[in-house]
């Protein structure tokens, strides 16, 4: 058995645009996905997740490049040839088609006999847990319970990979929590291998085994959600996915994986951690997340301590949100509320004088691209 | 080439539409282009085409003539243009009279309950098909001078003790008017209600709520957002009313001549094939200009897709 | 506020207008039981059964009764030719048109290929050009290419290519195909092209997709498409009455040449009956439609 379940090497796919010039959608892309693992391509729109999907599908072919599939080069080999199935955006449920019969049609195309095929699509609609709904039509049925078909459509067929466009998209926030832990469960119940398309980074966070972080149709980075969360390899990725402040600077030494950066805001230096390959004169941003920021009354570090002034706070419970003004720009900080006092000097309020303490573990130095 | 078929889009593409295409070039480009390059020949004496290229069907459509019984060289005979100008104020005034018929209609049923509009509207497809003829027939009966309005009104009349002189109601303008107005009024009702329907219940809500009274909502919001439905209507009914022939045959008879009667005329009366062709050219001409000016200044809705 | 209010002038108009679209109906099924031979005034119905009696112009018994008119048309051999002709017709062309505009109609909607705009734009205008200027460009079509090809393969007589019902049908074919083209292409407008997709995903063909998925999916729109065709092709006069020939008369034309003869309530009775054919038409296709969905 191959290692790699879906692999794409050096994908290209370029679309024609109506003014006859052509356009990258997908530009030189190579991941190689484990079998059984939860993968996910996370980006915001147009960033070539989608086409990079409908390859591995076999929707559209490659310009240049090739889609393996267990370890078969796919070629120009037609969807209905490939042991993949999709669970589309739109669900895509045969409007004309009662809900059994949605779920039997693909069991239909393998020639699979009758007795079989009422036996396993009676099993999925229990397990997406559908039983009772089998002669309904797709528009007699509410968004989640359509969600749920389309899944049981593609599920029957036990493929080799299931791949999933956005499929909690058009679901409302409530039903989408839900159906986020249901699929992961489902996921590691029948052991296939998911690929999972979703602009949602946190979405992306909470299901995937491994997400590849996608921007203008290129791969930037691919890792587990912690690997991405707290080892971002760019600008890009560090603001996409999460909340993060950047100063900008310049790269003043290097010393093993300490960086100190001078950031002309706050006429001061500030050490952080390499995160990327830098160069001293380099100009760098240093990404740092607010909750990895810390507020002091007073000076408690002789380096990375900073003084500002509160500007706005939002009390929001477990957290309380703070922007303090640092050398003239807004710097997000979120302070958890660990004691349960009604006590309002126990928190910071506008106008206040602070000290702002960044640990350089947490001060990550990256390429300003 | 099966491969062809299954991988290069725009081949399929071709492959769809090709017989629709064998159709439309072989019964609509080629037809055109004949009718165009008989209409440059001229008519041999047992009726049949002398193909060649002189512009005297044109000429003699534009009414100039060389050959005039005083004796001048040059005179204007304006039979074909009075045909035209009839034809052209004919469409006009039926598509008026039209849009003022539908709209109400139109309204109303877009301002019904949903559950009923469809009876409503089925209501006004069901005379549509009786058929074309029938339906001029049917104006026949009501309309001749023993007709059925005739002896309805005599009857009334005779109720009341008044004599009664029959009116002259067949064979005049009027009648053409009515039975046009007849024949396409449906085209009409369907484009206007299409888009009467598409504007949503909370628009007059928001409209009322906003300090407008029902008549000022018409005219504010309504009217407006109904003139792509009013476009499409006018289409369907000016360009098919300009190239009638039978309404006016059998309920003007001999006296109002349209153009298409002109035509009909000069192929199945005259046997000029020649001249007919260019009349037929200069309908299709015309036509297609008012609706090409028509159209770019109100834009072209879909509304006409649904009619 | 109640939306669905209206004034008084739009309810008083609405009842004028349909008064108008109904009252000649009326009276054309009313004087199809006229005892009148003439047909110009209501002389009251048949009301004896007996031999046919006929008593200056007014028929007072007939074996048929009040339907003395019905019976006179089932036994004309001209209208049953004509009906025969209509029917033939309206299904040969209603069929083919169908198949060949919803062909057209995925290929304008689906595809982009070369001469698009060129078929897009031929496919609009037998729909804003009136409809004499194509019947007379098909009739001389066939008349130069018939005197041409009788003329060089000296056919003479029976074998004479002439017009007629082949002609009728190839042209009504030409004339509904565009508005097969509009009606099914409004269906595919709101069609997800996903589900073709999905189908084929789990396994099925283009061909079988197309069978399974696509056209259930657009039924209804090439259903309306059909009935669209059917009515126009029964309805038709003008492109039939440039394009037929001898022996390939339709009811329509045949009306017609009634209409500048003399008409006898039997022509009333023909809308009766015409009238009462299509509607149950309209009601199985929407019926079938409605099963569709």
């Amino acid at each position: 058995m191959n290692e790699f379940c879906v692999e794409l090497r050096d994908v290209v796919k370029r679309f024609p645009t109506p003014e006859g010039s052509e356009v990258f959608a997908v530009d030189h892309v190579t991941m190689q996905i484990k079998n059984g693992e939860f993968f996910s391509m996370l980006g915001p729109s147009g960033c070539g997740k989608t086409t990079s999907l409908r390859m591995v599908a076999g929707f559209e072919w490659p310009t240049v490049g090739e889609v393996y599939i267990e370890g078969e080069a796919m070629g120009r080999r037609p969807p209905y040839l490939r042991p993949v199935n999709t669970v589309f955006q739109s669900y895509a449920l045969f409007p004309h088609m009662s809900v059994a019969e949605n779920v039997a049609y693909g069991l239909e195309m393998e020639k699979t006999p009758k007795y079989e095929i009422k036996r396993r699509v009676g099993e999925i609609l229990e397990m997406v847990k559908l039983s009772g709904m089998e002669r309904r039509k797709p528009r007699q049925l509410s968004g989640g319970q359509q969600q749920r078909v389309a899944l049981a459509r593609a599920l029957v067929k036990h493929p080799k990979v299931l791949l999933l466009d956005e499929p909690l998209g058009a679901l409302d926030l409530k039903l989408r929590k839900e159906m986020q832990l249901e699929l992961k469960a489902l996921q590691q119940e029948v052991g296939i291998t998911f690929v999972y398309v979703t602009h949602d980074q946190e979405e992306a966070l909470t299901m995937s085994d491994r997400i590849a972080v996608m921007d203008h149709g290129r791969v930037l980075q691919i890792g587990a959600p912690v690997e991405i969360y707290e080892r971002p390899n760019s600008r890009f990725v560090a603001d996409f996915i999460g909340e993060t402040n950047f100063l900008s600077g310049e790269a003043r030494a290097i010393e093993e994986d300490r960086v100190t950066v001078y950031i002309p805001s706050l006429k001061d230096e500030l050490v952080g951690a390499k995160a990327a390959p830098v160069n001293v004169g380099d100009q760098v941003v240093v990404s740092m997340r607010p909750e990895k920021i810390r507020l002091a009354s007073d000076r408690a570090l002789p380096q990375n301590c900073f003084s500002g002034i509160v500007l706005n706070t939002a009390y929001i419970g477990s957290d309380t949100r703070v922007i303090v003004d640092l050398g003239g720009a807004p710097l997000a900080v979120w302070e958890q509320n660990k004691i349960s006092t009604l006590d309002p000097e126990a928190y910071y309020a506008p106008g206040e004088q602070v000290w702002v303490v960044v640990l350089p573990e947490n001060a990550l130095v990256l390429q300003d691209v | 080439m099966l491969r062809k078929l299954r991988e290069d889009r725009s081949f399929q593409g071709a492959v769809l539409i090709s017989p629709t295409l064998l159709f439309m070039i072989g019964l609509l480009i080629i037809p055109l282009l004949l009718t165009l390059v008989i209409s440059f020949g001229s008519r041999a004496p047992d009726g049949t085409v002398i193909y060649g290229f002189s512009f005297d069907n044109y000429v003699r459509l534009s009414g100039v003539r060389t050959e005039c019984d005083n004796g001048k060289s040059l005179c204007l005979d304006p039979i074909y243009i009075q045909i035209l100008s009839r034809s052209l104020s004919l469409a006009f005034n039926t598509t008026v009279l039209a849009i003022l018929m539908a709209y109400p209609l139109a309204y109303f049923i877009a301002r019904a309950p949903a559950r009923k509009r469809n009876t409503f509207l089925f209501l006004i497809l069901v005379p549509m098909w009786t058929n074309f003829i029938i339906r001029v027939y049917a104006w026949m009966m009501l309309l001749r001078t023993q007709g059925v309005i005739n002896s309805v009104i005599g009857w009334l009349a005779g109720l009341v003790g008044l004599h009664f002189t029959p009116f002259e109601m067949l064979y005049t303008q009027g009648a053409v008017l009515v039975g046009m107005v007849y024949e396409f009024l449906p085209f009409m009702i369907l484009p206007i209600y299409t888009s009467l329907e598409k504007i949503e219940l909370s628009l007059y809500e928001a409209s009322a709520d906003l300090g407008a009274r029902p008549f000022r909502t018409f005219l504010r919001m309504t009217l407006p957002l109904s003139i792509p439905g009013v476009v499409a209507g006018t289409i369907l009914v000016f360009v098919p009313v300009m190239g009638t022939f039978i309404v006016s045959d059998l309920l003007g008879g001999r006296q109002i001549v349209l153009v298409g009667n002109l035509i009909q005329n000069q192929f199945l009366i005259a046997r000029d094939p020649t001249f007919g062709s260019a009349a037929s050219l200069m309908l299709m001409t015309l036509t297609l200009i008012v609706t090409y000016f028509y159209t770019r200044k109100f834009g072209f809705g879909e509304e006409i897709v649904t009619a | 506020m109640n939306p669905h209010r209206r004034s008084p002038l739009v309810i008083v108009s609405t009842v004028l207008v349909y008064f108008f679209l109904y009252a000649p109906v009326v009276v054309l099924f009313l004087f199809a039981f006229n005892s009148s031979k003439t047909n110009v005034l209501f002389e009251g119905f048949i009301t004896q059964v007996g031999p046919t009696e006929i008593v200056s112009g007014n028929v007072i018994r007939s074996p048929c009764g009040a339907f003395h008119w019905f019976c006179e048309l089932a036994r004309n051999v001209e209208v049953r030719n004509a009906a025969r002709n209509t029917l033939t017709i309206a299904f040969v062309s209603t069929i083919t048109s169908t198949i060949i505009g919803t062909l057209a109609a995925i290929a304008l909607q689906r595809y982009s290929f070369r001469l698009k705009t060129f078929s897009e734009v031929s496919l609009y205008i037998p729909i804003v050009i009136p409809e004499i200027v194509m019947g007379i460009g098909i009739l001389v079509l066939f008349s130069q290419l018939f005197t041409l090809l009788n003329n060089t393969l000296s056919l003479s007589g029976d074998s004479q290519l002439t017009l007629g019902l082949g002609t009728v049908i190839v042209s009504h074919i030409a004339f509904s195909i565009p508005f097969v083209t509009l009606v099914v292409r409004a269906r595919l407008h709101g069609f997800d092209k996903a589900i073709e997709e999905a189908s084929m995903d789990l396994g099925a063909n283009e061909i079988i997709t197309f069978w399974r998925v696509t056209l259930p999916s657009i039924m209804p729109g090439v259903l309306s498409g059909a009935l669209l065709a059917f009515t126009l092709s029964l309805d038709d006069f003008v492109i039939t009455f440039f394009t037929t020939g001898p022996g390939a008369s339709t009811l329509p034309i045949y009306v017609y040449g009634l209409l500048r003869r003399i008409v006898t309530p039997q022509v009333n009775a023909l809308s009766a009956v015409w009238i009462s054919i299509v509607l149950v038409v309209v009601f199985f296709t929407q019926r079938l439609q409605s099963r569709q969905m």
